[in-house]
């Protein structure tokens, strides 16, 4: 049986969350400029696989910023 | 209701202008992850436009221009014209009897000017020590990552005209 309140546990998921973004954020901003890197070598076929990676790593944040608020809004109503 | 304020320890202008620093800056985990989802929006959004830039992107057109005489240089000799604009210098090189080579003359490292080495038979730069190969302008050593745009010529009745490059970057 958990014995860590509700409150905490919802405040563990919310960290454990924020890492994930951080660590999505990472991976995009490498993303972005490999990208960047590689259309100004003249390389124009890696544009849209990178797009597409892109917005599927905001969707994910977009998700666990909708959790976070989620939870949020849950541990302030009690 | 009393007309007088009560003794305190708190300055008046406390109780007037309450206003609390430290209240207004403070971030919660809702604010900072609002934060970073908007700065993944703003990666996305340089993503697109990459994207867009790449669909978009039509290939470069390149006037006709008379270069030289071909009897104008002497084998091993150079002239630096400028192509396609006034602003790209260029450097056209005679390595033999019938051959010709021109390239672009800024180094693909920092933009310094090239020069043609005739003992080394190869393209310098002579701010960092980048060399280029004269045959197809690849870089032979130094830090240069990319080979010189080479400048494609033409031979119209004894006259080299240049007719457009290679390897040019976005």
């Amino acid at each position: 049986m958990n014995s860590n309140p509700p409150q905490k546990r919802g405040l563990t998921a919310i960290d454990g969350a924020m890492v994930l973004i951080v660590i999505l954020l990472i991976v995009q901003i490498w993303l972005l400029s490999a990208t960047l890197e590689s259309y100004l070598a003249g390389h124009r076929e890696a544009a849209l696989p990178g797009a597409v990676i892109s917005g599927v790593l905001f969707a994910a944040c977009l998700a666990l910023y909708r959790f976070v608020d989620r939870i949020d809004s849950e541990i302030r109503r009690g | 209701m009393s007309w007088f304020r009560k003794p305190s320890s708190t300055p008046l202008w406390r109780d007037e202008f309450s206003v609390h620093t430290a209240d207004e800056r403070y971030v919660n985990r809702r604010q900072f992850t609002k934060f970073l989802t908007l700065t993944s929006f703003g990666m996305l959004v340089g993503n697109l436009w990459i994207f867009a830039r790449s669909a978009f992107h039509r290939a470069p057109t390149y006037p006709r221009v008379k270069v030289a005489a071909t009897d104008e240089i002497p084998a091993g000799g150079v002239k630096i014209f400028f192509y396609p604009t006034a602003d790209d210098p260029c450097i056209l090189v005679r390595t033999g009897h019938d051959s010709f080579v021109a390239f672009s003359q800024k180094c693909t490292h920092l933009s310094c000017a090239v020069y043609f080495e005739k003992k080394q038979n190869r393209l310098e730069c002579p701010c960092h020590q980048g060399f280029f190969s004269i045959a197809d302008g690849s870089v032979i050593q130094g830090p240069p990552q990319r080979p010189l745009p080479r400048v494609r010529l033409e031979n119209e009745n004894g006259h080299l005209v240049a007719i457009g490059m290679e390897a040019e970057s976005a």
